[in-house]
């Protein structure tokens, strides 16, 4: 049981290394979607009794939604846009690994600072979350393309979501419903807006968009 | 109770369901201004219960938001305050009927009704909220929705820079108010309103000068009001209406509310009122008098009016603190009555000049004219307003300035120097305020409506719509009636007294008893007036029975040819003014004289800005600009630097709690 939880939660910490690693978008989308995966069947091992109806339900959308919809919307926008690398981001790759391992640093820190209840199952899920978080923030700081900076608000909501499934077995069905709502409209409109970005300037760079100020 | 609530619930779902009819013509007026006129009469049971028996209405129940409890009580305060909000809007909806009729062609009114009866039923709550979170959503709420009205015709760039000048001026006041509720609910321990108990009085200076501040906004006290005068005219004339007549009476309510919980004023709370209210009434008045557009004159005596209140409550304050019960009773008294007529009178002056506006499409007072041939009902109906204003007998406007003359001459006639000289130069303020207000508005008035028309809209202007005209013809006769039963009315107030003086019951009859017995009289002699008069109108009648009226020009002063741009005009009448309070009026003149013999033109022209917007607020703004552009590197546009602001500063955060 344990130990599937922590297999799952180093894929994850992996999963966040070669995002920040990683320059083609195509593959940066498939290592989300795994992500998503297997953050869709961490909830199922964290409980004791085995999964009830709703949670494995649940599950089946998250991954429903992270590991197929999610990737085949933001495949069709890069498809339909034909930018295949992020080139000149604002921190290059080398750095951004290097930076990646100070996040984790800091997040194995800070799991063991905070004060958490006491039934954890696995040690590493608040440090690999806290990563997860701080990686997606990375990537949204640091990437210009808007495609990426969609991938990192997903990473940063996996991030959360890993951080709720830590905190409480019996997640509340509403609020998972309502992040997963947010982000569906979230990704859609992003990757609508990707869609005309690239349509009306033909290119992606959010930061050439500031030229728009007046 | 639950006639109140029912009746704000009633409301509330006319509001909501007007958005429905918006684009199907005036069904959105019917459907909101229907709720409005029924939920207003059921909603006015209680607060009529608990004036005229007595007794404390309330209702408490557990609320999910932390800290806030839903706790509403009418007690005699809230009841008071009720009163004219419930009346006025019901009659402003029905105006609102008729006067959006010009705009359902193209315009969904489905927001503006929707709007309208949030802000009342807003209004509703922040008069009888006990709960300080829920008095200031309510507080906000209304703030909004009065907003959403003001910029109701947001494609004229004026009215939006007035709505975005009143929202920032309401947010400002909104913060000092959250501080003040802050810092009252970490001394009560609790967040309902409650009687604070013993604290020091450094303590409570300091919330009283939050309150004023923070309510001052929105009553709009001399330095404070600059947003008024611009947000009254951009609104529709049944908002400005209501906004003038009852909305900033609310920052009225939550001082006196202030004063209830904080209790034992000092000396130098009653003095600051006093200052204020006397350089609200004297500057409003005069700007009143120095304005070309009806609104704009009408925003500025809202704002004269509320020093009077300011005065009256700032006599009272002094006399509770120095235990005069005379000084006591009628300064409070006066300045509460003054909130109710004000209420009444301000709101028949809108909603008349509202058909002025709407029925020759200006407000510039320079252009219109003779108004009174083709709109008599209006005409007349402003003229009692315009009589109710500065003061005089037996209109409503009168009695209650009357009491606070009759508290301080109390107070003045066994005292010591300092505190005649005192009273004086405050009595000789208010006296200077009303010859001010009877000056702008014989200008007003008789610009407007006597003499010729001095444009073409003038010229073919029509009288208001059945609903307008019985709007405010009820505003009028409540005007006459308030002032005729008004030796009887002052009783109404005294459980008010009785809570916020502190004195005994049989101290206040005693005041109130006198009071009432030389109003009573002032009133017979104003009747026998009215009749006298009355009498002469049917002599001359009689006498002109069986001759031939002839009607002439009336500006012929020997021209050969007299043209209609011959007459006074506004500015012509208030140049004295002008030029007897230069200093503090700035008023930008511009002249092209005529020169030589047989001159071909010649013009003149003079604006006044408010000169506390010029000198005070404009130069302030410049610092604040000056100094934030210093910081501008911050803002440089990307979005992803953004981002790095905010993930910084949650990380940080989070880092340093858990070091």
């Amino acid at each position: 049981m344990n130990s599937a939880v922590d297999l799952i939660l180093i894929f994850l910490i992996l999963s966040n290394l070669a995002l920040l690693g990683l320059s083609r978008l195509g593959a940066c989308i498939r290592v989300a979607a795994l992500q998503g995966v297997a953050l869709g069947l961490l909830p199922l091992f964290l409980v004791e009794s085995g999964p009830a109806a709703h949670q494995l339900f649940f599950s089946a959308l998250l991954i429903g939604l992270k590991g197929i919809v999610f990737p085949w919307l933001l495949t069709v926008v890069l498809r339909e846009i034909q930018v295949q690398r992020e080139i000149e981001p604002f921190i290059g790759y080398g750095s951004s690994l290097a930076f990646g391992t100070v996040f984790l640093i800091v997040s194995l820190w800070l799991g063991s600072r905070l004060p958490l209840p006491a039934s954890m199952q696995s040690g590493l899920i608040v440090p690999s979350a806290f990563f997860t978080i701080m990686s997606g923030f990375f990537l949204i700081i640091a990437r210009k393309k808007a495609l990426t900076q969609v991938l990192g608000y997903l990473v940063l909501e996996n991030g959360i979501y890993a951080f709720g499934a830590a905190l409480s077995e019996n997640q509340p069905v509403l609020i998972e419903l309502g992040i997963l709502l947010d982000l569906f409209a979230a990704a859609f409109v992003m990757g609508i807006a990707v869609f005309h970005i690239n349509r009306e300037f033909e290119h992606i760079d959010t930061d050439k968009l500031s030229g728009l100020r007046t | 109770m639950s006639f109140f609530i029912a009746g704000a619930v009633i409301i509330f779902l006319s509001s909501v369901s007007s958005l429905f009819f918006g684009r199907k013509g005036d069904w959105a007026s019917r459907v909101g201004g229907l709720g409005t006129v029924i939920g207003s009469a059921i909603a006015l049971i209680p607060p009529l219960q608990v004036l005229l028996k007595g007794g404390v209405l309330s209702l408490q129940t557990e609320w999910s938001i932390p800290f806030g409890t839903f706790f509403i009580q009418i007690d005699s305060l809230s009841a008071f305050f009720l009163l004219p909000i419930l009346v006025l809007c019901a009659l402003a909806a029905v105006y609102g009927i008729d006067y959006l009729k010009a705009y359902q062609t193209h315009r969904n009114l489905g927001p503006v009704w929707f709007f309208f009866n949030l802000l009342l039923v807003s209004m509703l709550v922040v008069v009888t909220a006990r709960n300080s979170l829920l008095f200031l959503i309510a507080w906000e709420l209304m703030t909004l929705a009065s907003f959403f009205l003001v910029t109701f015709e947001h494609h004229r760039p004026a009215v939006r820079q007035a709505g975005f000048l009143y929202l920032l001026a309401a947010h400002i006041g909104t913060a000092f108010l959250i501080i003040f509720f802050v810092l009252l609910g970490s001394r009560t321990g609790s967040a309902d309103f409650a009687a604070v108990p013993k604290i020091p009085s450094m303590a409570a200076d300091i919330l009283f000068v939050l309150a004023v501040i923070g309510f001052g906004i929105k009553a709009g006290f001399m330095p404070l009001h600059i947003w008024l005068p611009h947000a009254h005219p951009a609104a529709p004339s049944h908002v400005s209406a209501v906004m003038s007549g009852v909305m900033i009476k609310t920052g009225i309510y939550g001082l006196v509310r202030t004063i209830c919980l904080l209790q034992t004023p000092p000396a130098w709370w009653g003095w600051t009122l006093i200052i204020l209210g006397a350089v609200s009434g004297l500057l409003g008045a005069l700007f009143a008098s120095a304005q070309q557009d009806l609104k704009r004159l009408l925003a500025y005596c809202s704002v004269e009016n509320i020093g009077i209140i300011a005065l009256g409550l700032g006599t009272g304050l002094l006399g509770i603190h120095q235990n005069h019960a005379a000084l006591a009773v009628l300064g409070i008294a006066g300045g509460l009555l003054h909130v109710l007529n004000h209420a009444f009178f301000k709101g028949l002056l809108f909603l008349s000049a509202g058909s002025v506006l709407h029925s020759t499409g200006t407000g510039q007072i320079d252009r219109l004219g003779g108004l009174m041939k083709q709109m008599p009902w209006t005409a007349a109906a402003f003229l009692i307003g315009a009589v109710a204003v500065p003061g005089i007998p037996p209109l409503n406007g009168f009695f209650s300035e009357f009491l606070i003359y009759l508290g301080l001459f109390k107070k003045g006639i066994n005292s010591g120097l300092e505190t005649v000289i005192a009273v004086l130069l405050t009595v000789g303020g208010l006296a200077l305020i009303g010859g001010l207000a009877l000056a702008a508005f014989t200008k007003a008035f008789g610009i407007v409506f006597l003499g010729s028309p001095r444009s073409a809209s003038a010229q073919h202007a029509h009288e208001a719509g059945p609903l307008m005209k019985t709007s405010f013809l009820i505003l009028a006769m409540l005007c006459l009636l308030l002032g005729l039963f008004s030796p009887r009315l002052i009783y109404v107030l005294r459980p008010v007294l009785l809570s916020l003086t502190g004195l005994t019951n049989e101290a206040i009859q005693i005041e109130l008893v006198q009071a009432s017995s030389i109003l009573s009289q002032i009133v017979k002699v104003a009747v026998l007036f009215g009749l006298l008069a009355g009498g002469l109108f049917l002599v001359r009648i009689r006498l002109l029975r069986g001759r031939r009226v002839e009607s002439a020009v009336t500006w012929d002063c020997g021209y050969a040819q007299p043209d209609s741009r011959m007459q006074y005009t506004g500015t012509s009448f208030t140049q004295f003014l002008a030029d007897l309070f230069g200093r503090l009026l700035p008023t930008r003149k511009n002249i092209a004289s005529p020169t030589g013999f047989f001159p071909n033109s010649g013009q003149y022209s003079e604006e006044t800005d408010d000169s506390c917007e010029k000198y005070l607020f404009r130069p302030a703004a410049r610092q604040i600009v000056r100094l934030s552009a210093k910081l501008q590197w911050l803002q440089h546009g990307r979005l992803q630097v953004y981002i790095l602001y905010i993930a910084l500063a949650l990380w940080i955060l989070l880092i340093w709690k858990l070091m």
